[in-house]
């Protein structure tokens, strides 16, 4: 299910001195089980983007293919829309409104209209795929789980509408880093064992680099850069003109380059660790 | 962007209608309507005309501004009119079929339709003109000398002011919520009234639980900037009357003795 | 150096809503001095938040004493002069911000205080000027970014004077630049107007550039040190939750392997200069 846009340009408040081009002509395609790393400074356009991938805004000019169906054209079914790609918002915990995590859970699919069986199974495996015991919070109010709990039964609430794309923005904000590599690990794993494509929306360099297939990088509405993280982050300096930094090791690297130590480029500490060690035994 | 919305209907400028102190606009303003109460016939409505055309043309507020403050009216103003004409008894009129259209009606309707005119274009100039914050200060500056009867200035004027610096808070959220539960599935555009209302529970839940929350962080961070009520509090703008206030108030009491002389 | 801040032995206990007692402080002592510039960290529930409540008279010890220049926490009388003392910022930049003007919610604080209105007015511009926010002065705050808001934050609490100001996760919801843009005012205003600064955080590249940390678990302070110190101590950082950066962990590894190269590495820079001295 490749997600294709061709020519996305987004237009907020039009005609008025608000008037403000938060996407200039992007096109790009994401592959079936993609997983991609969404990079950009603050009013970049990346949230503009996602927001567009399930029709939650409309484009001014320019389309966008799913499954060969263009979603921007008239009276295409908006559930439909969104039950193939999911979103997650950032702090997804404040969407939360029932009295039970099983029912908050189920919102989704009731949305779509499936029966109570399927509705069942939906919310048991959703919970699953977060992490969270279902028999133990099923009954529980979401309102009294922790942050991190919080977190997930929101994106369990998104998975439960069978995603074929799930999209992320910025799913650790806010959290520490023991939350922060929980929720990451079971994004991977959706990823790997559901075989969904990943869109995630991230401001941790060192998590992109970690995780992602590719990498897009968005600065002023355009895209950038697209390429593998090693690719990408070997740009540094067109990376440090947007403002955006590159993971601690790949700096050092490139630090070390400049000092006459000729290494390797590394975007993580194991392939540093691996370089330094090679470097420092070769005599 | 659902924040672009402007309160209150602000027109920023630097005119001397602007730049009156807050007190005097509103003082005016008061005695500007009260006076329309005493207009008897049709004549004394020139002098308000040209006293409205004064403030209007001072402010460069655009009469299509103006036009678009009496539309949201526009229908209080027509059953005015309707009221009026049919209502009135007296000497009816030919020419109408069996409508019972008098004199007096068609008198009347003008007299009222003026008068609630020439008041709602009054009422709005003070809010084109003056910025909620102006206003707020203004209120809780009058409102001062009636404390000691236990009306709480400083507190009303203080929840104006939070009021006014959280709408567009709260108006981003629930853009933000909307558009949540609409990624899940939530339609909150079609169906009956019924389904619809049903619709609003998964925004209104979020919405209040997030207004809780921050009444609560709002609370503690003000309390951890020594905010203790009214008492002892000082303001770093002080409303000073200056010559141009002495000048409108003077302007408006001309107004006022015109008008009392048509009687 | 005397201290500014002197908590001995606080506990701090309350009910939970399913009625259990919770021990969120658990007999902690610290000395914080005049001048300083701390990092506290620890993940959430650590009990890191509630420590900086008790140096601002928000939350009062179940047990033990806190002192804020020398003033009982305890003694209600003492709580205004306490606030103006040790100013707080919270983590939310849109739930602290209480005026509709920068320059008004800049004034909030000294106008609760009773300041005179022209002192009012120059503290006030003194203030935006230092957090570098004075062409601000007249805006509404909700079309600033997260990192200005919190910069205006910081000011409110500035224009307080204060000798001393706690940042309870300041950085916690903003993106990168503005983090960047709080954390350089905040060593500003340590290192240029002497202000002693108590930093609650979890980002550990933050706690890298303060005098001291102390780390937070389960209502304790577990380790304390320099940042070399406790950044040292990899293993047992990451036992409670927490990062290292990169770079460290790079030297502990390279440590265990034999290789001659120092533990507290935390900079990149210091890193290059280990790696060159050691070809």
């Amino acid at each position: 299910m490749p997600v294709e846009i061709k020519n996305l340009t987004h237009v907020y408040m039009k005609d008025t001195i608000f008037q403000h081009k938060a996407l200039n002509d992007v096109s790009l395609t994401i592959e079936d089980g993609e997983f991609i790393g969404l990079i950009g400074h603050t009013g970049s356009g990346k949230s503009t983007l996602i927001q567009h991938l399930n029709a939650l805004l409309k484009p001014s000019s320019g389309n966008i293919i799913i499954d060969g169906v263009d979603i921007t054209a008239k009276g295409v079914s908006l559930k439909k829309i969104r039950q193939t790609v999911g979103l997650v918002f950032q702090y997804p915990e404040h969407q939360l409104f029932e009295e039970t995590v099983y029912k908050d859970v189920a919102f989704g699919p009731q949305n779509l209209g499936l029966s109570r069986e399927e509705i069942d199974l939906r919310v048991k495996e959703s919970l699953m795929l977060v992490g969270l015991d279902y028999d133990a919070l099923k009954d529980v109010s979401p309102f009294e789980l922790s942050g991190g709990q919080k977190r997930r039964v929101a994106i369990a609430g998104v998975l439960a509408m069978k995603p074929k794309v799930l999209v992320l923005d910025e799913p650790t904000a806010g959290l520490d880093p023991k939350g922060r590599d929980e929720i990451l690990g079971e994004i991977r794993r959706l990823h790997e064992l559901q075989k969904l494509t990943v869109v995630l929306v991230s401001h941790s360099m060192e998590d992109i680099a970690n995780l992602v297939d590719r990498i897009i990088v968005m600065s002023k509405g355009k895209v950038v850069l697209t390429d593998t993280p090693r690719n990408v982050f070997m740009q540094a300096e067109v990376l440090k003109n947007i403002g955006l930094d590159v993971p601690q090791v790949t700096h050092l690297v490139n630090e070390l380059n400049k000092k006459g130590i000729k290494i390797k480029d590394c975007i993580s500490v194991d392939e540093a660790f691996n370089e330094l060690v090679k470097y420092l035994r070769s005599n | 962007m659902i924040k672009d919305i402007t309160i209150g209907q602000y027109m920023p400028g630097e005119t001397s209608i602007h730049r009156l102190d807050p007190r005097i606009k509103i003082l005016a303003t008061i005695v500007y309507i009260s006076i329309l109460f005493f207009i008897k016939g049709f004549f004394p409505y020139l002098y308000v005309l040209g006293y409205l055309g004064m403030v209007i043309w001072l402010s460069e507020i655009s009469p299509k501004t103006i036009l678009k403050s009496l539309k949201p009216l526009a229908v209080i103003i027509l059953l005015t009119l309707v009221f009026n004409i049919f209502m009135t008894p007296g000497e009816k009129l030919p020419g109408f079929g069996f409508l019972p259209i008098t004199k007096e009606g068609l008198y009347q309707a003008g007299y009222m339709g003026l008068r609630l005119m020439f008041l709602i274009t009054g009422a709005s100039l003070l809010t084109l003109t003056t910025s909620p914050i102006a206003l707020t200060d203004g209120i809780e500056k009058l409102l001062n000398p009636f404390k000691k009867i236990g009306v709480p200035a400083h507190e009303l004027a203080m929840m104006m002011t939070i009021a006014l610096r959280f709408i567009p808070t709260l108006l981003d959220e629930t853009d933000k919520i909307m558009k949540a539960q609409m990624a899940r599935g939530a339609d909150f555009e079609s169906g009956n009234l019924f389904s619809r209302a049903k619709a609003m529970i998964p925004l209104l839940v979020p919405l209040f639980i997030s207004a809780f929350r921050r009444a609560e962080e709002l609370a503690l961070a003000i309390e951890a900037r020594c905010y203790r009520g009214g008492e002892n509090r000082t303001r770093m703008k002080q409303l000073k009357l200056k010559g141009i206030d002495y000048s409108a108030s003077l302007i408006t009491l001309l107004l006022c003795v015109a008008i009392i002389f048509t009687r | 150096m005397t201290s500014i801040i002197s908590a001995q032995n606080v506990v701090f206990e309350y009910i939970s809503h399913d009625d259990n007692k919770v021990t969120a402080l658990d007999n902690v002592s610290q000395e914080i001095k005049k001048g300083e510039f701390v990092a506290v960290l620890g993940h959430n529930g650590s009990g890191k938040s509630t420590l900086a409540k008790h140096f601002n008279a928000l939350l009062l010890p179940s047990k033990g004493t806190v002192y804020i220049k020398g003033m009982d926490t305890r003694n209600e009388e003492n709580t205004w002069n306490i606030r103006q003392t040790a100013g707080m910022v919270f983590q939310n930049p849109d739930n602290q911000i209480v005026a509709t003007v920068v320059e008004e919610d800049v004034a909030f604080g000294p106008e609760n205080l009773g300041v005179e209105p022209h002192e009012i007015r120059k503290r006030v511009d003194e203030a935006l000027k230092t957090v570098g926010m004075q062409d601000y002065a007249k805006d509404a705050p909700h079309y600033l970014s997260g990192g200005q808001k919190q910069r205006i934050s910081i000011a409110g609490v500035l224009a307080m004077k204060p000798e001393c100001m706690i940042l309870d996760e300041p950085t916690a919801m903003l993106d990168p630049s503005g983090r960047k843009e709080v954390m350089e005012t905040i060593k500003r205003l340590n290192k240029e107007e002497g202000i002693t600064i108590i930093l609650i955080t979890h980002f550990m590249d933050e706690a890298v550039q303060a005098d001291r940390v102390v780390v937070m678990q389960r209502g304790n302070a577990i380790m304390q040190g320099t940042p070399k110190q406790v950044f040292a101590e990899i293993d047992k950082l990451k036992s409670v939750g927490l990062d290292v950066p990169q770079v460290t962990e790079l030297c502990a590894r390279l440590h265990k392997e034999g290789i001659d190269i120092p533990l507290d590495v935390l900079t990149v820079e210091e890193m290059v200069v280990e790696l060159c001295r050691l070809k």
